[in-house]
């Protein structure tokens, strides 16, 4: 349902746009982008409201701009980029190698822009009383592939929590929210229980977690923020004093300072070299790295620290195309400013 | 005006002609990608299988999850509307008084002309809150007993509506006979009127069911997304037709075998259906011999 909806709001952005190059074909202090090519932007639904929110702003700034936002998950958007049929896509994952090697047998050269910071959470039911906060290996305990119809009560995983049926709730499989908690929680990426709640549309998730004292579930940083009242955030402790000790709760500040891990990871937005020749795309990527740091909390993610941006744009000024990451193991908990200097 | 004629003709044969060819044309295509699905797993573990899995690295086709998930919505919805649109039926039919039937059988007919997607948000924010508050504890935000009593609702016209047709079907003089016989109102029902129209009356119920087994929205909203074989109506489920919406919303790449899970259950599905319409044509035409 919530894909019907992302479809008539990205409809609705192209014809607001178009209605307003009607209306006033010269509005003071935006560039005129009259006849010019639609910018195609789609990938990730963790990204989306990022990207979302980036062409609205920059709609309202230049009205004769054409911009459409889908939606169809990384891997989704990577298979139309590398199509050549995108000019952005958002990725809440770096690109994968097999996705990069597709790009250069297809002659696609890209931009690889992280974006902002996104914390998994991990959430109960506001009744639920009795957890008050859960290790990596309990929550290794609970997904692992092994534990698909055997950990299915509270006081498997930790017995002093009650003798009481344990519902599961998480990102489905398509999604970069999945591959990533998989990776930081059960150690491989895609590895994980099938028995349990799995969709794609978060808003899913958030009801079942809000009415369901017995469940447990995790999804996006964002869409916790939209939905603080409804749920109970739990401190993850991942048993390494050297990034702060104890049990961590996922805020601004500890996913900033890397010390809420290893469920915290940035967001990317991967651009076409060709499509930056264009006018429209080559003022948008600069408005994405200028505007980044006011939109992105607007949003409900983190955003790096500006110096961060500065180095970001300037790879892209730079010419410097390619991704950073798609020889790293893993970006839990990747150290973004060292990478970027290299 | 011959020739007129002859062209009217042509376009209602292609117009018959066009179901039956979509007809043709979808069991075509789901048997093509189901061919392929089983290529690929083995029939014997689709239907003895307890997991179903397909979307995950550990891998399990068992359909038998996805088919106790719409089975239990479903007898929950019959045990809400069977009872129910019988004794509406014959109320209607037998005891009511004309006027308050011209005007009851249009307003459960509405019933009908609902959209369900009304109904899965009607269960969802309305009846599950509704169950909590009785059982506290108990039922979890997503259930098979909240779809199952809406989608109880929403086939109850079809059980009162035909049942209803079926008895007043019934000639007058059994009727007429059953009262000369010093029988009460009651035993007349009881006795005579049912029996008479009992293959009319299972006719009704087999179309509510295969209407309920196919339904989609309702329990894609308010059932949940986890398969899992269970007869307990207060955890999260998932039926057959949810599977299918959940594959078809996310990005699963086209002619993969994640892909083809999707025919494999639709084509379940469709067998399943077909029985049950076949066994109440069946019905149906003993039921039309009988009096005759």
């Amino acid at each position: 349902m919530k894909k019907i909806i992302l479809l008539i709001a990205s409809v609705a952005v192209v014809l607001s746009s178009c209605g307003g190059s009607s209306d006033e074909k010269k509005t003071e202090g935006g560039t005129s982008y009259e006849g010019q090519e639609v910018l195609k932007i789609d990938g990730s639904s963790t990204v989306y409201p990022i990207s979302e929110a980036l062409a609205e702003e920059f709609l309202g700034l230049n009205p004769t701009a054409k911009i459409t936002v889908g939606v169809s998950g990384t891997g989704g958007g990577f298979k139309k980029f590398v199509r050549n049929e995108l000019d952005l896509t958002g990725a809440s994952r770096p690109i994968s190698k097999s996705e990069d090697s597709t790009c250069k047998a297809e002659g696609i050269e890209y931009y690889e822009i992280p974006v902002a910071f996104d914390g998994l959470v991990v959430v109960v039911n506001p009744a639920n009383d009795w957890v008050k906060s859960i290790t990596v290996a309990e929550l290794k305990k609970i997904w692992d592939p092994a534990s698909q119809g055997k950990i299915t009560r509270w006081n498997q995983v930790r017995p002093e929590w009650p003798n009481e049926e344990l519902h599961l709730f998480g990102a489905g499989t398509e999604s970069g929210t999945f591959d990533y908690f998989t990776e930081a929680v059960v150690g491989k990426s895609k590895s994980c229980r099938g028995d349990y709640t799995a969709s794609e549309d978060d808003n899913v998730l958030v009801q079942g977690i809000s009415t369901d004292k017995l469940a447990l579930g995790f999804f996006g940083y964002a869409y916790f923020s939209e939905n603080q009242d409804r749920l109970k955030l739990l401190p993850v402790d991942d048993e390494n004093d050297a990034n702060g000790k104890g049990a961590i709760l996922p805020s601004s500040e500890t996913i900033l300072n890397a010390t809420y891990q290893p469920l915290s990871r940035p967001l990317f937005v991967y651009v076409n070299k060709k499509s930056v020749a264009k006018p429209l795309a080559k003022d948008f990527v600069a408005f994405l790295t200028e505007s980044a740091p006011k939109l992105v909390p607007e949003t409900g993610y983190i955003p790096f620290a500006p110096e961060t941006y500065t180095l970001i744009k300037a790879r892209v000024t730079a010419g410097k195309t390619g991704s950073l990451f798609v020889g790293l193991k893993s970006t839990v908990g990747v150290d973004l400013d060292s990478l970027l200097k290299k | 005006m011959r020739k007129g004629e002859k062209f009217i003709e042509s376009i209602l044969f292609v117009c018959s002609a066009l179901t039956l060819l979509t007809t043709a044309g979808i069991i075509l295509v789901l048997s093509i990608e189901t061919f392929g699905f089983f290529k690929e797993v083995s029939i014997i573990d689709f239907l003895t299988d307890t997991e179903w899995t397909p979307l995950f690295s550990n891998k399990h086709f068992g359909i038998m999850p996805l088919l106790a998930g719409t089975f239990l919505v479903t007898a929950i919805s019959l045990v809400v509307a069977v009872p129910l649109g019988l004794t509406i039926a014959i109320y209607l039919s037998e005891y009511a008084p004309r006027w308050f039937r011209d005007v009851v059988k249009p307003v459960l007919e509405i019933l009908a002309a609902i959209p369900t997607v009304v109904y899965g948000y009607f269960a969802l924010v309305y009846v599950t809150p509704m169950l909590q508050a009785m059982l506290p504890d108990q039922v979890g935000g997503f259930n098979a007993l909240s779809p199952g009593l809406v989608m109880g609702i929403m086939i109850l016209p079809l059980i009162s509506s035909l049942s209803e047709d079926a008895l007043y079907a019934v000639p007058k003089v059994l009727k007429e006979g059953s009262f000369a016989m010093g029988a009460t109102k009651l035993q007349t029902v009881k006795h005579v009127l049912i029996p008479a129209a009992f293959s009319g009356i299972s006719v009704s119920i087999i179309l509510a069911l295969s209407r309920a087994i196919g339904e989609t929205m309702i329990v894609a909203i308010a059932a949940g997304q986890q398969p899992r074989l269970t007869a307990n109506p207060f955890v999260p489920i998932e039926t057959a037709t949810t599977y299918i919406v959940q594959v078809t919303m996310g990005d699963i790449p086209y002619d993969s075998l994640e892909y083809r899970t999707i025919f494999a259950v639709g084509m379940t599905l469709f067998v399943i259906t077909l029985i049950l319409n076949n066994i109440s044509f069946w019905l149906k035409k003993r039921y039309h011999q009988a009096y005759r």
